[in-house]
């Protein structure tokens, strides 16, 4: 059980900078969950706590020892790849042994660490397998193995060992969708039994929001945010978090704030839509924005401010989604399927929920409310 | 005509170059070394009769192979064992992502291109006794009955290097990059890794190496004929050199056996190889 602190990493392989003045602290007993589209540095950041890459500036620690210069074999730490990694040519006992056989354990108390016996050892992987589901298939190679048994081998590999904190690497993308939600509810338990540091690589935000205690969305080598799944929801930082997180994606358009006797509102194209007075409070007349609503914040409302015609509409059983023309642009409006029916060609009158109205800079990117 | 017979005649008619070759440069030798065997020949050669399988037993528990199949088994002793050895250790040596490495992944693999001759003109410049730069090293010395085959053994292994370095370095560069980082997050350091890990991953690679190393030196000649001519005193004269010194015109028969019973070993060295090749363990996923 370790925290594992990034303090201005980068890394640069040549030309190239995979991971950019990363500053991270991942607490102690954590899930943390490393969020972004591909190429954007997860990889990297989450080998460079392994061991695997070096650091090319700034400081990694993890507990309280810097390990810049620590080799990953002395890191007590494990990792699950995306490939499993398992070896081919051992057994699944076997395996799963793997790390207990050149380490020291602090086994006994008061006495310096030890390498287990046999006997030990054994118990522990009976233990590991057990906790997975292996023990019918101890003396199997991997190639006989389902991409599902395998991935929990990884697993049990990585838990046996107990180390101070777990990597992994996209574990879930070689299997089936139904197996991947099952698996998603089966790691956060075993999360919770181990209470060990997780950081868990993903490019997939259902796996982000549904898992972790906090994510940290990166672009390009850059921390985005860092938070909560919620918190990162709703109070998406920057224009790229807003569009990354959600799906569909808010919607996102450009447009000038205005104010009035009666209050501030923002004007896009020949339409208005109204903010919340006092939560804009700071914004000057004239200033460009970008406005961001997601699509189940907007509302069909006879009353509504903004017009805006259907192209067309989606249907996914439990709800549909609107895909409505609006100041050349796109927007999605999100229904439960048992709202009145639309159909493309109507022209929709809508209202955006003014305490979900989210502004950015057009120029920076940042959130301004 | 059917769109399978016709396919079927084409596939037929693409096989015969191949089919002809192997019939005329490899079976019908074959055949006529049996043939030679059972026959044997007058005093000045011009005739012969059928004798039978009568002269096979004597041939092959005679002086001549006993003697020439000890010296090719210790030859194979001498060349295997210590060509895989070093094949290994340059390829692991090479197997890395550095700046450069090409240049001595080509240069380790470059004997390939060598033939014999080349490797043992060479070898007879290192080791002459009167010229040699390594005359004096007594281990090795070419004029000695008693290490004379070790310096024959020596310009083998250099020259079959490049080839087991270019194979073994193939079968490393198999080897996922994960596996190797799972087994350095397990704690194992370079040696452990080495044994656990790579060793048993390449142990395919090194079987079909030990069998090819093997049967080309129960085939050396040319090595020994360049450097030895056979001596000192018959201390290099392999299986191969004893059959082509057999072979005579009015004694055609004792060379043939000879050469039977090594391609039999032969065959017997292959036949285990493929017995271990398939009770090895199917990888890849
Ligand atoms: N060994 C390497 N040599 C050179 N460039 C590399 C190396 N490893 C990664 N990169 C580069 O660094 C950047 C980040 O790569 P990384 O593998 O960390 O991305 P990722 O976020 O894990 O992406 P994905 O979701 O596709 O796995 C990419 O531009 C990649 O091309
Ligand atoms: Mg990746």
């Amino acid at each position: 059980m370790s925290e594992v602190a990034f303090d201005g990493v980068t890394k640069r392989f040549g030309e190239v900078t995979a991971v950019d003045q990363l500053t991270l602290d991942i607490a102690d007993g954590e899930f943390m969950v490393l969020l972004g589209p591909s190429g954007c540095g997860k990889t990297t950041a989450l080998r460079m706590i392994a061991g695997l890459e070096t650091v090319t500036e700034g400081t990694l620690r993890i507990g309280d020892r810097v390990v810049n210069d620590v080799e990953a074999k002395d890191r007590d730490i494990a990792m699950v790849f995306q490939s499993y990694a398992l070896y081919p040519h051992m057994t699944v006992a076997r395996n799963i042994e793997s790390p207990l056989v050149a380490r020291r354990f602090h086994v006994d108390a008061d006495a310096p660490p030890r390498k287990l016996t046999a006997a030990e050892r054994s118990e522990r992987v009976d233990q590991a397998a057990r906790s997975l589901g292996l023990t019918d298939l101890m003396g199997r190679k991997p190639a006989a193995l389902s991409g599902g048994q395998r991935q929990r081998v990884a697993l049990a590999r990585a838990i046996v060992a107990r180390p101070s904190a777990f990597l992994m690497d996209e574990p879930l993308s070689n299997l089936d969708a139904k197996l991947r939600a099952q698996t998603r509810i089966e790691l956060v338990e075993l999360h919770e039994r181990l209470a060990t540091t997780f950081v868990y690589v993903t490019h997939d935000q259902v796996e982000a929001m549904t898992m972790a205690d906090r994510i940290a969305v990166l672009n390009e080598g850059r921390l985005q945010q860092v938070g909560p799944p919620q918190a990162v929801y709703e109070r998406p930082h920057n224009l790229f978090v807003a569009r990354f997180i959600g799906s569909p994606p808010m919607n996102t358009v450009p447009g000038t704030v205005v104010r009035t006797d009666t209050g501030v509102a923002v004007q896009l194209g020949g339409q208005r839509i109204d903010l919340d007075p006092v939560a804009h409070e700071p914004l000057a007349d004239g200033t460009e924005v970008v406005i961001g609503v997601r699509p189940e914040h907007l509302a069909v409302d006879p009353d509504g401010q903004v017009k805006a015609q259907v192209r067309a509409v989606e249907w996914l059983g439990h709800e549909r989604l609107v895909v409505c023309d609006l100041a050349e642009h796109h927007i999605t409006v999100r229904q439960s399927s048992g709202a009145e029916p639309v159909a493309p060609g109507d022209v929709l009158a809508l209202t955006a929920d003014p305490a979900h109205v989210h502004l950015f800079d057009p120029n920076t990117t940042e959130r301004l409310n | 005509m059917s769109r399978r017979t016709r396919d079927a005649l084409v596939g037929y008619a693409l096989l015969v170059p191949s089919a002809v070759i192997f019939v005329w440069f490899f079976f019908y030798p074959l055949v006529r070394l049996f043939v030679m065997g059972l026959h044997q020949q007058n005093r000045t050669g011009t005739a012969e009769r059928y004798v039978g399988w009568s002269r096979f037993g004597d041939v092959l528990t005679g002086e001549q192979f006993t003697e020439g199949l000890r010296i090719s088994a210790t030859y194979v002793l001498y060349t295997v064992p210590l060509g895989l050895v070093l094949g290994v250790l340059l390829a692991v040596a090479a197997n890395r992502r550095l700046k450069g490495i090409k240049v001595f992944q080509t240069i380790f693999s470059s004997t390939i291109a060598s033939s014999v001759a080349v490797a043992s003109v060479v070898f007879f410049v290192l080791l002459n006794p009167q010229i040699g730069y390594f005359s004096s090293v007594k281990f090795f010395s070419l004029s000695d009955p008693d290490t004379a085959l070790r310096g024959v053994a020596l310009s083998s292994v250099w020259q079959n290097l490049g080839l087991t370095f270019v194979i073994v370095l193939a079968g490393l560069q198999a080897i996922p990059d994960e596996v190797d980082e799972a087994a350095t997050l397990d704690g194992y350091g370079p040696v452990r890794r080495f044994f656990r890990v790579t060793l048993p991953l390449i142990s395919p690679t090194l079987m079909f190496l030990a069998v090819v190393l093997v049967i080309f030196a129960l085939q050396a000649f040319a090595q020994a004929d360049i450097l030895t001519q056979g001596g000192p005193v018959g201390a290099t004269e392999t299986l191969v050199f004893k059959i082509f010194r057999s072979q005579q015109p009015i004694d055609q028969g004792t060379g043939s056996i000879m050469a039977l019973g090594l391609f039999g070993i032969t065959l017997l060295v292959s036949l285990a190889q493929f017995l271990l090749l398939e009770r090895r363990v199917h990888y890849g996923n």
